[in-house]
């Protein structure tokens, strides 16, 4: 077993682990942070993604030593006082969501790709959440989700954010 | 001073955001991995790495000396405590087992379980299991299958022939009775052209985001069994659970939490859940089991992998005389519980759009040493859409008419509904003249066709397609279904005048704590924010069949609306006699309910409703309480439609079909809610987009799957699609008191064929009628490096 510390949201979370637990199934099982989800065993889904000294990665490709002494966002964390992130409002606004599964990841995923790219076109944004399977929406509603958070963030305004 | 209550806004018909998403967009959702029990343990499936052979011995003695393994079960020993696995369809049927007892028929067939501590322990603990086995040759190719070649799947079934051949169509005459070709015969014999092809309808992973899940908790002293199951109908899970395990329904109680998605493959009840609640029972102990994706790609249900012979006489002018359509499908090892009807909804949904004046379809089902198929979105329509529109395509091709004039002289018309069809369907509605005309108007069809003519003058490969579909939804009249096919509500108007709904449907993404909030806080006149709509749980749902077959608002949704029409009879009773009043005076508005004319005595609906339950005096003839219950049996099922344009170009360099637009017209009746009816359109068109040019499940000789996780099968990305620009029109069903038909499969059924049939116009210079799905680049590569000048 090996002693970690991690800060998960903000919070100093110390523990011991077996070196081979994955840092998705530390977050979810010893943290009970389960909005963090699983969709696949190879990398491909994005269902698990989450947020490492400020990049995107996914979870389930990360041992949970290897984020000894980094700082974590998870979906529980990005809420703050009580307001949605301008991301999370976005996918509510424009019904950039359906079953749920695959939300937490994606809006992580479009979290950073604002704070890498503030304004990004239609194309840039499709191409930034190709690490992300949605099997539901069909992306299109998420694309406009993206749009209206980066059009909030900016100030600007979110009304008609659908073509 | 008197304050005016708020004008509440009429919420049905209106883009309403979802009431399901803040829990989903911050991680509060309860799904199955998220359910936690103390003392629980984990469950492992040992499964075969071979498509067929007899298990010779499983040697289970190491795992079981593993630190952390509880136990540990082979199938025989499993079938000790567990009957075989029952199925939905009469027809029959080889035994099936949760867990193999001797024989193993497809890769991932599972043969043995661990029970362990935690889910490492249960992995590890599979490693250490030693199966041998005697191969037996793999039947792969279903055709070959049909001669008895390689070998047989089961010995009770010669030449693996799971049923069939089944004969439908021309007019459907009383069951049973010797198919008459009469009809069928003339049109060919008459015909001035005839369209022959042999067609492929690929096998297809569903990949719901959630896979699979089941936590099941046995209470010995209680003699009650919860299990927790990634269901889309938790009710039809425990009365199959209830009946396999001897118990009453009274002592089950299954729970769909939070579900991730389904696609038809989570209607089935599989062989774990069943395990699962077994072993509970036995071991006196809470289990979970939680599926990996590449264990899914193995054990949950695959959707459609069914041949299409189409053969299609016509006249000159385009007036198709008859249909003739041969279907084999390939069922997979084993019938699960819907597996041998799906293939007869393609059949059921042959006369397409179409004032065919002959149709006639033959069905035979075949086993092959593959994970078994069943309901995927659409599941068998879309087959029945492809075949149909691809042959009419291929006749317009051949004809030199236009794709939608070939159409329009052979659609049914307006005033022929209710429209029997030649396969026994009665079609409740439509106009499909209007939705062809709304599509090409939007697509500016004849500017895109002279579009496509400029770029194919400069050696572009670019090419339109288009395509009808109709479905049968809206499932289903109880005739229809080995369940039922009603469904159940019900409402109750809280002390407090808030209303709490139960549904029997099981949303899973579909969004009906939205639109059913909708109905009943229009119906009440209250805000959406004071109605909750409860679901997936046996427990608080008294009775429900589940969703599927695009039923949540067609059936459930007027399930709910009879509920709720109960109530506010019952409650107009109690406001008449507080504001001594007639009855039918009673109007319910703005969260108040008064008497007609008379607005300034109007008592609150809170009001009203702490009287319902401390009626003092009890109104004459009156029980106290506001809620009832509803159970709604359609008369028949609804046939939503549409039309779907696409116009794609291939790289002439890497074969690759890039999707450049897609024009769509759905017509689902009246809209609760056209933002999450969007949103199920678009999913839709992903699926069936995604079918067209990058999905298929592959096995090979030997019936390993080569395409066993998201390495190898392509689940379409973001930038895969085009902006999908959609309309709609608006036929409303007589079927139900909504007028609603449902939409959750709509999007699946227009889109492969006409992106396939955009793809085979893109490469008509190489002189190609027609290309099987999936169109990779690398086939379309090699007709354009073979076909030399284009």
């Amino acid at each position: 077993m090996v002693q970690i510390a991690i800060t998960v949201n903000g919070k100093v979370r110390k523990a011991s682990v077996e070196p081979r637990t994955l840092l998705v199934h530390f977050l979810r099982e010893q943290l009970n942070l389960t909005g963090t989800h699983i969709g696949c065993d190879t990398s491909q889904c994005g269902a698990c993604t989450i947020l490492m000294d400020g990049r995107s990665v996914k979870s389930c490709t990360v041992f949970a030593v290897q984020a000894d002494g980094s700082q974590i966002t998870t979906i529980e964390g990005l809420a703050k006082d009580g307001q949605l992130h301008p991301v999370q409002e976005g996918f509510w606004e424009e019904h950039g969501l359906q079953c749920g599964y695959c939300t937490p990841g994606m809006i992580l995923s479009a979290v950073h790709l604002l704070n890498e790219i503030p304004s990004p076109s239609e194309e840039q944004i499709r191409e930034a959440i190709g690490g992300n399977f949605c099997r539901c929406t069909g992306y299109q509603h998420i694309v406009n989700a993206i749009q209206y958070a980066a059009k909030k963030t900016q100030g600007l305004a979110t009304e008609g954010t659908g073509r | 001073m008197t304050t005016k209550s708020p004008v509440l806004p009429k919420l049905v018909g209106t883009r309403v955001k979802r009431r399901e998403d803040p829990r989903l967009i911050q991680g509060g959702a309860t799904y199955v991995d998220d359910v936690k029990i103390a003392g629980m343990q984990y469950v492992a499936f040992k499964r075969s790495d071979i498509a067929h052979g007899r298990i010779k011995a499983v040697d289970v003695s190491a795992a079981q000396g593993m630190d952390g393994v509880e136990a540990v079960f082979t199938g025989a020993q499993i079938a000790e405590i567990l009957g075989p696995m029952p199925i939905g369809t009469p027809f029959k049927s080889p035994e099936h087992r949760a867990v193999a007892v001797d024989t193993v028929r497809y890769v991932g067939e599972p043969v043995a379980v661990v029970v362990a501590s935690d889910r490492y322990t249960a992995r590890d603990a599979l490693d250490a299991i030693n199966v041998t086995y005697d191969p037996l040759p793999a039947v792969v190719d279903p055709e070959e299958a049909l001669q008895g070649k390689p070998g047989l799947v089961h010995q009770d079934f010669a030449n693996n022939v799971a049923l069939g051949p089944l004969p439908s169509g021309t007019g459907a005459g009383a069951p049973g009775a010797p198919p008459d070709d009469s009809a069928i015969n003339k049109a060919f014999a008459d015909a001035e052209v005839v369209i022959s092809q042999r067609m492929f309808n690929q096998r297809l992973a569903p990949s719901p985001m959630e896979p699979r899940g089941v936590v099941a908790h046995y209470e010995k002293a209680k003699s009650t069994l919860t299990i927790w199951s990634s269901s889309q109908n938790p009710h039809m899970l425990r009365s199959m659970i209830a009946a396999v395990l001897g118990m009453g329904e009274d002592q089950v109680r299954a729970i769909a939490p939070e579900v991730g998605g389904g696609f038809g493959a989570k209607i089935n009840i599989y062989g774990e859940d069943y395990v699962l609640a077994a072993l509970s029972r036995r071991l006196g102990t809470p289990l979970k089991w939680i599926e990996d994706r590449s264990e899914e790609f193995v054990s949950m249900i695959h959707g459609r992998d069914i041949i299409g012979y189409v053969e299609i006489a016509a006249k000159k002018d385009g007036k198709v005389l008859g249909v003739r359509l041969r279907l084999i499908a390939d069922i997979g090892a084993y019938n699960m519980l819907l597996t041998a009807a799906i293939p007869t909804l393609t059949m059921l949904m042959a006369n397409a759009t179409y004032d065919f004046p002959a149709v006639r379809t033959t069905l035979t089902e075949v086993f092959t040493n593959k994970v078994p198929t069943d309901a995927y979105r659409g599941a068998g329509r879309p087959e029945a859409t492809y075949f149909i529109e691809r042959g009419l395509d291929m006749l317009a091709r051949e004809l030199k008419m236009d794709p939608a004039e070939l159409r329009r002289v052979n659609f049914i018309k307006p005033d022929r509904f209710p429209f029997q069809t030649q396969m026994g369907a009665v079609y409740d509605s439509g106009d499909y003249e209007l939705a062809l005309n709304k599509a090409l108007e939007n697509a500016k069809w004849d500017q895109l066709k002279a579009e496509r003519d400029a770029a194919k003058a400069q050696g572009r490969l670019v090419g339109l397609g288009l395509a009808m579909y109709v479905e049968v939804c809206g499932i289903g009249p109880s005739a229809t279904l080995p369940t039922g096919g009603w469904e159940h509500a019900q409402v109750t108007v809280e002390r407090d005048g808030h209303i709490t709904a139960m549904t029997g449907v099981s949303p899973h993404g579909q969004g009906n704590e939205t639109t059913f909030a909708q109905m009943l806080a229009d119906q009440f006149g209250i805000p959406l924010e004071h109605v909750t709509i409860l679901h997936g749980d046996t427990g608080i749902v008294k009775q429900g069949i589940g969703t599927f077959g695009s039923r949540s608002q067609a059936v459930g949704g007027a399930a709910m609306h009879m509920a709720g029409t109960k109530v506010k009879a019952k409650m107009a009773k109690f406001a008449a006699a507080l504001l001594e009043a007639h009855e039918e005076d009673i109007v319910f508005e703005n969260g108040t309910i008064g008497v007609k004319g008379a607005p300034a005595s109007a008592k609150t609906f809170g009001q009203v409703a702490a009287f319902a339950y401390i009626p003092v005096p009890l109104p004459a003839g009156m029980e106290p309480g506001l809620s009832e219950e509803a159970f709604f049996e359609p008369s028949n099922n609804t046939y939503p439609f549409g039309c779907c344009i696409s116009m794609v170009e291939v790289d002439r360099d890497t074969g690759e079909p890039k999707l450049l637009r897609l024009v769509a017209v759905d017509d689902a009746g009246n809209l609760i809610n056209p933002l999450i009816v969007e949103g199920q359109i678009h999913g839709g068109l992903a699926q069936g987009i995604g079918q067209a040019l990058i999905e298929e499940v592959v096995y090979n000789s030997d019936g390993q799957l080569v395409t066993g996780s998201y390495m190898d099968y392509a689940l379409p990305r973001a930038a895969d699609f085009p902006w999908f620009e959609l309309d709609a029109t608006y036929t409303p069903t007589p079927v139900n008191p909504l007028g609603a038909k449902g939409v959750g499969e709509a999007g699946t059924l227009g889109s492969t064929p006409s992106v396939v049939s955009a793809v085979v116009d893109a490469m008509s210079g190489f002189g190609v009628k027609h290309i099987d799905m999936v169109l990779r680049p690398e086939k379309l590569w090699r007709i354009i490096q073979q076909g030399g000048q284009a």
